[in-house]
């Protein structure tokens, strides 16, 4: 009476599958993301200079054995700028698409299980935060709020739940529908108990391949935010800042501060943008 | 205990309406128009209708996915609230249960199928552990699955073994009704036979009561004894499955009856002076 056995053992093994989306070009990107995380983390190990620390006398040094790429106007070392410069950039993006997403997805997840006014209501709202650009607004909780890091990434990931929410919203209504998840409805389980263990882990793949594309946009805008002077403040090291303040020096003749600092965001962004391409294979994701 | 022994479900002018469209072309659909009908304890019901005649909705509107506009709906002796709580749900999902038409999409693809299993048996019955496992083992061979599958993920199954494995949960709430909607008209015929039998023993074991929901008259004859036919929300014939399907009174079961696919059969084109026909 059985049909056919199950001779085959499990198939598709996580990681393989992971490695055949990203594909070579992918692969890359990884590596590099990675490479970049771990000059963050151990930056003290890579380098004995002090980011905050210089000495007039030695500013805007070239290249030499003592300082790698030299320093900036205020004789820091840029190499150490830099590394350190990696953990607010990251750590900021990161905590923007950790934000995002949950919200996005809580929101997704209230709006299909309720449906109907729920739904239409969170719409609303989500055009309403549609309406203000993102840049626009971290401005404007930094006019309420004061500048800093912490304002702007919170105003950030506040403008940046409509991108995740529309696209989470998509897929949990299409997993609403499906019969698994009427069938453990009429079993009378919650909302919140169906949500979470049913539809939360069949969407986790289109909130990773949003929150990886939005890593990138979310490096982009902290740093213009941190070049226009909103986000984060000198002393502290990062990206964004350092293109800020080299571009004094540039029209002096020395463009290493602000060039290397874009440079880092530019293969920082592109490594990110690549992967969440390739995982969401354009279609899913923040607003590929 | 229940006042009706011998219905199982009794429900009574029962309504439902959806509205669609915007602005001014919003109007509201009839998917339930007054309808009443009673299934005995132990007996199969084919609903038949085509696409939109609301024999889906009936079934939802049984098990509680969705809310009936008006009419009353009595399950085991009891009267359904219209707007179910939660709690209630739970209650009623003790009575009846439903197998959905999307083998694949009616199992949760990141879940084994003994964690479908188990997760109704821990919401009704409050079985877990050892127990648990035993009873999964027991549904499994049920439903003509082997120990093994209980480890399975559903996209290692076939579609036939994805629907027994969905027959499978719905047994384990014990229900006393088994709503079939469109259960079998996605596997391929070899398989819907499988299904069929699978299904008919089932009901003399556990003395079941099926509401067999389908377009399909061929699997009709083979599973039920009795027939409502809907048609745009109402019950326009009903009667003993071979009385109704060989001699059809409505214009419409002729209509449904002459569009089904057999040897020798070409289909009409003008279906749609046909529809009108129908009206008249």
């Amino acid at each position: 009476m059985t049909a056919q056995t199950l001779d085959r053992p499990a198939v598709r093994r996580r990681g393989g599958d992971l490695a055949e989306r990203l594909g070579p070009l992918g692969l890359a990107a990884l590596a590099v993301v990675a490479l970049i995380t771990l000059a963050a983390l151990c930056a003290p190990l890579i380098t004995s200079h002090d980011p905050a620390v210089g000495s007039v006398i030695e500013r805007y040094q070239g290249p030499s054995a003592e300082h790698l790429l030299g320093t900036d106007q205020s004789g820091r070392d840029l190499l150490a700028r830099l590394l350190y410069g990696a953990r607010t950039s990251l750590l900021g993006a990161a905590v923007v698409v950790l934000l995002a997403g949950a919200g996005g997805a809580l929101l997704a997840l209230v709006a299909a299980w309720f449906g109907r006014t729920v739904d239409a209501l969170v719409g609303r709202v989500l055009d309403l935060l549609f309406a203000f650009p993102n840049l626009l607004l971290a401005i404007l909780a930094v006019a309420v709020f004061g500048t800093g890091l912490g304002q702007v990434t919170v105003a950030l990931a506040i403008a940046y739940v409509p991108y995740t929410a529309r696209v989470l919203r998509s897929v949990a209504l299409r997993e609403r529908r499906l019969g698994y998840v009427q069938a453990a409805e009429l079993q009378g389980l919650s909302g919140l108990v169906v949500s979470v263990r049913h539809i939360l882990p069949n969407i986790a793949p289109q909130i990773l391949t949003g929150a990886a594309i939005n890593f990138g946009y979310a490096m982009i805008d902290l740093a213009a935010l941190s070049f226009l002077g909103l986000g984060v403040q000198p002393p502290t090291a990062d990206w964004g800042l350092m293109v800020s303040q080299g571009k004094d020096s540039l029209l002096q003749g020395h463009p290493q501060q602000s060039v290397f600092a874009g440079v880092c965001i530019v293969v920082a962004v592109a490594a990110f943008s690549v992967i969440g391409e390739r995982l969401g294979g354009r279609k899913a994701g923040g607003r590929a | 205990m229940s006042t009706t022994a011998e219905n199982v479900i009794e429900i009574s002018g029962l309504r439902k309406q959806f509205a669609v469209g915007r602005g001014k072309r919003r109007r509201t659909v009839h998917a339930l128009d007054d309808v009443s009908l009673a299934v005995a304890d132990g007996s199969c019901l084919a609903v038949v209708g085509e696409s939109g005649s609301g024999k889906t909705t009936l079934a939802r509107i049984l098990v509680g996915l969705e809310s009936a506009d008006g009419g009353e709906v009595v399950l085991a002796g009891r009267p359904v609230a219209r707007r179910p709580r939660r709690a209630e749900r739970r209650a009623r999902a003790r009575d009846i249960q439903m197998v959905f038409q999307d083998p694949n999409g009616s199992l949760n693809r990141r879940r084994t199928v003994e964690a479908a299993i188990k997760e109704v048996l821990a919401a009704h019955h409050r079985v877990t552990g050892d127990e648990a496992r035993r009873r999964v083992g027991e549904l499994l061979d049920q439903v003509g699955l082997r120990p093994a599958h209980a480890r399975a993920l559903p996209g290692e199954l076939s579609g036939g073994q994805q629907q027994r494995v969905a027959i499978a949960r719905a047994l384990a709430a014990e229900p006393r009704v088994l709503v079939l909607d469109e259960a079998v008209a996605a596997l391929d015929v070899s398989v819907q036979a499988q299904v069929l039998n699978l299904l008919a023993e089932i009901r003399q074991a556990r003395r079941l009561t099926y509401l067999f929901i389908t377009h399909d008259l061929s699997v009709v004859r083979q599973v039920s004894e009795e027939v409502v036919v809907m048609r745009q929300g109402r019950i326009v014939e009903r009667g003993s499955t071979d009385e109704v399907l060989d001699r059809p009174r409505h214009a419409y079961t002729m209509l449904l009856r002459d569009s089904a696919p057999r040897p020798g059969w070409r289909p009409r084109l003008s279906t749609g002076a046909d529809a009108r026909e129908v009206e008249a």
